[in-house]
């Protein structure tokens, strides 16, 4: 008030308060994120026991669950080879996609004194709720890894970015579906309940309990049209890169041939296009509802 | 329209508008519908808000609750989106609407500062050099490295108001920050402040202490009802302020003084 103020010369344009929004933006802000993720992992398993263990304990529990009621019990797909590492291989990818829907579609009203309070790009949770998920498929693939060399498999180029191809469906998938009911589950909790019956449908509607050849059979040629499901697409590159090649007495090329779809790298393809778009969709949709979310959260 | 070079935040025709209650359920609508009452009650939070502030202004935002302080500073930090008109900012913004806001209760009170600063913009660099200075503010002591969940309510908020004043912001914003610290915290906040004020960076305080307006500001902005009803000097600004209520001594103000 009295003495002279120093001039602070800010060089930078007058822009609207809430201008930086979006992917594009949570990209930028990779060290944020990061943050965040890390939080996400460490605060996860805070005040627990077998700590980072439960990433191993549940799907290995999941896979105990069908291996018993399917192979034990009900003696099912004796013809198939290897057949838990058919159904294990189907699991990690299905878990990696409803971890990532599930803690996705929570992850905004999980951080609401955050987005409530802070000025910040709030695709940022569901993006990072789909990298912990992530981040948790790694020991996982481990173990897959582990048990299929022990049958006598050994990694191709071809597998290899065959999975890559199924992750990369996943988490551009995950991510799109996240971003979306993220946002609505703000509005109506009923998205968040409504969450836990559609991972059941994703749970038989990929090739995870039954081969794929199981449907060819009954469906014939509208199993193309089971084919349109990205996440049975995904499910299939990452079989084609475990387990195909897993059997001693089967060759690698036989069960590509008797238990893989035709042109499965075209529907790979497909289903990262279409994952893409529907990411595209998501980001728009997100950002149409996004400016009521602080309000919103009480 | 164009703008000084100057300036700092300018605040065009803003309304915003709140629903009075959210969350009704199918059967409380459609019951609501059949009886045709009213499903959807909004207010207006701000009406046609209107001011523009200049870098190195210090503004302290006064009115009764519930006039639209807080709600005003949101859309000033972008955290919330006018309904029509438009708020421009330049430069970076940092500040504290709300102690603590963001800080994990299960992270230690390191980790709490590392993510609060990556939230407020800093880079790992940045925090990294600032660490010690943020520790030495907030003072807490050995719980540095206690989760933050066990903190008492003023240390949780040194902690976040450390993070907050280290950041090199242009715009710094204040929403009654100081009411959960204690006096030695309180004196050392606003001399913090202060010094923010002097090195030029614009100033947006919220306060209903007259004492510590007076000292910090040198412009005041009154919000009625979510309209301007004041813009102008302090002194005129804290007389209008206390419109209908001449009395003895304003509490608030006192406790502003002793500062
Ligand atoms: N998310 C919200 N949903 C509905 N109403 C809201 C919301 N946020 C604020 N309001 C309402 O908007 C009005 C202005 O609130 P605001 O918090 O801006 O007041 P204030 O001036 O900061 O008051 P105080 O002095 O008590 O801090 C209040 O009537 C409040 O109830
Ligand atoms: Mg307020």
């Amino acid at each position: 008030m009295t003495e002279a103020q120093p001039v602070r010369v800010v060089d930078a344009p007058l822009l609207p308060a809430s201008h930086d929004q979006g992917l594009v933006e949570v990209f930028r802000r990779r060290y944020l994120l990061k943050l965040l993720v890390r939080r996400e992992i460490t605060a996860r398993y805070s005040g627990s026991f077998l700590g980072m263990l439960w990433s191993y304990i549940n799907p290995l529990s999941q896979f105990a669950v069908y291996y018993f009621v399917m192979g034990v019990l009900f003696n099912l797909h004796e013809d198939i080879p290897n057949f838990p590492l058919h159904m294990f291989s189907a699991i990690i990818v299905v878990h990696f996609f409803t971890e990532t829907f599930a803690a996705g579609t929570r992850s905004i009203m999980r951080n609401k004194a955050l987005v409530r309070k802070m000025a910040m790009p709030r695709e940022m949770f569901p993006v990072a709720s789909m990298l912990v998920s992530l981040f948790h498929v790694l020991p996982q693939v481990v173990i897959l890894v582990i048990a299929a060399v022990v049958s006598g498999w050994t990694p191709d180029a071809v597998g290899m970015m065959y999975a890559l191809l199924a992750i990369a469906v996943i988490m551009l998938l995950g991510t799109a579906l996240a971003l979306m009911f993220s946002v609505a589950n703000v509005f109506f909790r009923d998205f968040g309940s409504f969450v836990g019956i559609l991972t059941m449908y994703v749970r038989f509607g990929v090739p995870m309990i039954y081969p794929f050849t199981m449907v060819e059979e009954r469906f014939g040629r509208f199993a193309d049209y089971y084919l349109l499901n990205p996440i049975a697409d995904a499910v299939l590159l990452f079989q084609r890169a475990f387990w195909v090649g897993t059997s001693r007495d089967v060759s690698r090329e036989e069960m590509i041939v008797d238990h893989m779809p035709d042109g499965l790298l075209m529907h790979g393809m497909v289903a990262l296009g279409v994952s893409a778009a529907l990411l595209v969709v998501a980001q728009l949709v997100f950002t149409r509802l996004e400016n009521k979310i602080p309000e919103r959260l009480t | 329209m164009s703008h000084p070079a100057d300036t700092s935040i300018v605040v065009e025709n803003v309304t915003k508008s709140f629903s009075l209650r959210y969350q009704r359920t199918f059967k409380q609508l459609t019951v609501a519908k059949l009886q045709g009452r009213e499903t959807n009650k909004r207010f207006k939070a701000l009406d046609d808000v209107s001011f523009s502030v200049s870098q190195g202004e210090s503004i302290g935002l006064m009115g009764l609750n519930g006039s639209g302080k807080s709600t005003l500073l949101k859309l000033v930090q972008g955290v919330m989106r006018p309904d029509s008109g438009q708020v421009l900012t330049r430069g970076r913004i940092s500040g504290l609407i709300a102690t603590g806001a963001g800080f994990h209760p299960q992270l230690t009170g390191r980790d709490n500062i590392y993510l609060n600063a990556a939230v407020l913009g800093m880079g790992e660099q940045e925090t990294r050099r600032k660490f010690d200075d943020i520790v030495e503010f907030a003072d807490v002591g050995e719980f540095l490295d206690s989760p933050v969940g066990n903190y008492s309510s003023g240390m949780f908020a040194r902690l976040g108001f450390a993070v907050a004043v280290h950041v090199d912001c242009d715009i710094f914003l204040a929403d009654e920050v100081l009411a959960v610290g204690d006096q030695p915290f309180k004196k050392k906040c606003m001399a913090r402040m202060e010094e923010i004020r002097k090195s030029g960076r614009t100033l947006f305080y919220v306060s209903h202490a007259a004492g510590s307006v007076r000292k910090m500001c040198d412009r005041v902005i009154v919000l009625e009802k979510g309209r301007v009803g004041f813009d102008g000097a302090v002194d005129a600004g804290i007389k209008y302020v206390k419109y209908d209520s001449d009395e003895e001594q304003n509490p608030d103000e006192e406790l502003g003084a002793d500062i």
